[in-house]
């Protein structure tokens, strides 16, 4: 059903996501859009295993199980990332890094 | 032929969007956003005959992370609240950074002579993923399976230790700080 889209037209799609959740992580200043940057990262990431895995080499599932465990560690990490939001809202009452400047109160 | 113009409107949707979710000064928005980006790649996923992985998307990345994106933005902050904007010269060198690293990645990928391998496809449909998740011969994924399993049974007891409140702690120290007495 992918017609005669070449691979270089996925690559490129993610190349520009990926540099995108960059920027977002470059100049965001709230934790929660920050992390969200870096979801799009690993999104673009997994576009490229998944073309990679389609067009290159058809006879085993390597970029579909890579795909699968980077989405189960994504889900870890956005559990625990906002788990450690929640705590700094809770200790700072700002989630902006310029206010979080200290280890300890 | 049609197939070529819905890879062109899920590319379009996914680069405005993502574009979006990076410059919106709201941030309910942005998580809106973020959900637009995460069903167009699954899109692109059911394109590429990948359903189990389109179904792993939707479910784990727009129906668990994003709710819980924007469960923690209702709880940390306003609705109305617009997000502060970097500084004009930290979003210049960032963004020529950016443009720099896409352009000489994109350069060096069209540059790069893909070889594609010439054995028979496996079907990725879902008994060969069974199959292969938890085999441990050769393509068996078995160990990383149960490391993931592992990951996830940790990051569920720190996240639960890390968000909850301090006085559940302080309440049952005090009594077996001495069993003696």
């Amino acid at each position: 059903m992918t017609g005669n889209i070449p691979l270089e037209y996925f690559l490129i799609l993610s190349t520009i996501m990926f540099f995108t959740g960059i920027f977002g992580f470059l100049t965001r200043r709230n934790l929660i859009t920050m992390l969200m940057s870096i979801e799009l990262i690993l999104n673009s990431v997994n576009i490229n295993f998944v073309a990679f895995n389609h067009f290159l080499y058809p006879n085993n599932l390597q970029g579909h199980f890579f795909t699968l465990i980077i989405i189960a560690v994504a889900a870890a990490e956005a559990a625990v990332a906002i788990a450690i939001i929640i705590n700094i809202y809770r200790n700072f009452k700002s989630i902006e890094v310029d206010k979080v400047n200290q280890m300890k109160y | 032929m049609d197939s070529n113009i819905l890879f062109f409107l899920l590319a379009g949707t996914i680069l405005l969007f993502s574009v979006l979710t990076v410059t919106t000064r709201r941030i309910l928005r942005a998580a809106v956003y973020l959900l637009f980006v995460l069903v167009s790649t699954a899109g692109l996923y059911f394109m590429l005959n990948y359903n189990f992985l389109a179904a792993v998307q939707l479910t784990v990345y727009a129906g668990g992370i994003v709710v819980l994106m924007i469960f923690s933005i209702l709880l940390t902050s306003h609705i109305s609240e617009k997000a502060k904007l970097a500084g004009m010269k930290q979003s210049l060198l960032s963004a020529l950074t950016v443009v720099a690293g896409a352009i000489l990645t994109i350069i060096l990928l069209m540059n790069h002579q893909f070889t594609a391998s010439s054995e028979p496809a496996v079907s990725p449909d879902v008994q060969n993923i069974g199959r292969h998740l938890v085999s441990y011969g050769e393509n068996g994924y078995a160990l990383p399976f149960e490391v993931i399993s592992i990951l996830l049974l940790a990051a569920m007891i720190g996240s639960i230790i890390v968000a909850r409140k301090e006085s559940l702690a302080a309440n049952v120290k005090p009594t077996d700080e001495n069993p003696e007495k």
